[in-house]
């Protein structure tokens, strides 16, 4: 992927991040998060992660983001009023915040391997490239049904218990 | 040429982008909003390492890219939960915002 297309998706999924905490109207604030998380996948399908980056607009974008969408409609959410901002607590959200980032540049400076480009990938993993054998989402079929069975099938599980306790959640009580 | 440093770093400024938006924002749904993006973060860190851990035969390593796939389907079960208490604390208390819910304050 050319350098050009990096930043601007990088730019593109940072500013509507930023946007997602700036907005006071939370439908606004989802839309941008829709817009940040297409930019994301953007930024896998770069990293040749084809199948994380179709899962990311097919369960995020799409599933993930229709039922904040749904929940904020529900409860017929408006704008948030201005209230008092506490400048104490305010201040030290983003101190914090800044700290982290630079901790996070410090690192990332003193990493020797961080500055190497990415090693060239074998022809046969390359999605559509002529000569394609095995792409990706058939080394990370073999991994989740082979090495990784036991938490593919524990994964199948939290995801019953999570849908049995939102039924329960939700439920209205009747006496 | 776009190093693994480049995207190391913008997931980072992602990661203090959600970290920020969950000190600073008191409607639950934003605060929520803003943890998927930290575990967005953390998904785009995972999936850069995945790609530059080349094996010898020119493979990348795809144990990253099954772990980012359980990440995922871990955040929609969180997600699902989450919501479902915001609509049962909504019922109770008609509410949405951090401060008006104190009932476990010290």
């Amino acid at each position: 992927m050319s350098p050009f297309l990096f930043w601007v998706f990088s730019l593109m999924m940072l500013i509507f991040g930023g946007a997602v905490i700036i907005n006071r109207n939370p439908v606004a604030s989802a839309l941008s998060l829709v817009v940040s998380f297409l930019a994301l996948a953007a930024l896998f399908i770069s990293l040749d992660a084809f199948f994380i980056g179709i899962i990311q607009v097919l369960v995020y974008a799409g599933a993930i983001m229709v039922l904040f969408l749904f929940i904020i409609m529900l409860l017929d959410l408006r704008a948030e009023e201005l209230r008092k901002i506490n400048w104490i607590a305010t201040a030290g959200g983003v101190a914090v915040a800044l700290a982290l980032t630079v901790q996070i540049f410090s690192v990332v400076g003193s990493f020797q391997a961080a500055r190497q480009p990415f090693p060239p990938l074998a022809r046969h993993v390359l999605s559509g490239a002529e000569g394609s054998t095995s792409d990706d989402v058939h080394h990370i079929g073999l991994l989740l049904f082979g090495s990784y069975t036991l938490p593919f099938q524990i994964i199948g599980i939290v995801i019953l218990v999570a849908t049995i306790g939102v039924v329960m959640l939700s439920r209205r009580e009747t006496r | 040429m776009i190093t693994l440093g480049d995207y190391l770093i913008v997931s980072g400024i992602l990661f203090a982008i959600g970290f920020a938006g969950v000190m600073l924002r008191r409607n639950i749904i934003t605060i929520l909003m803003a943890l998927e993006l930290m575990l967005n973060a953390a998904n785009l860190s995972l999936v850069a390492f995945s790609r530059f851990h080349v094996d010898p035969s020119g493979v990348p390593n795809y144990n990253a890219q099954v772990f980012v796939f359980f990440i995922i389907t871990v955040a929609a079960a969180e997600v699902a939960v989450g919501l479902a208490i915001v609509v049962a604390l909504f019922r109770l208390r008609q509410t949405t915002h951090v401060e008006d819910i104190s009932s476990l304050k010290f």
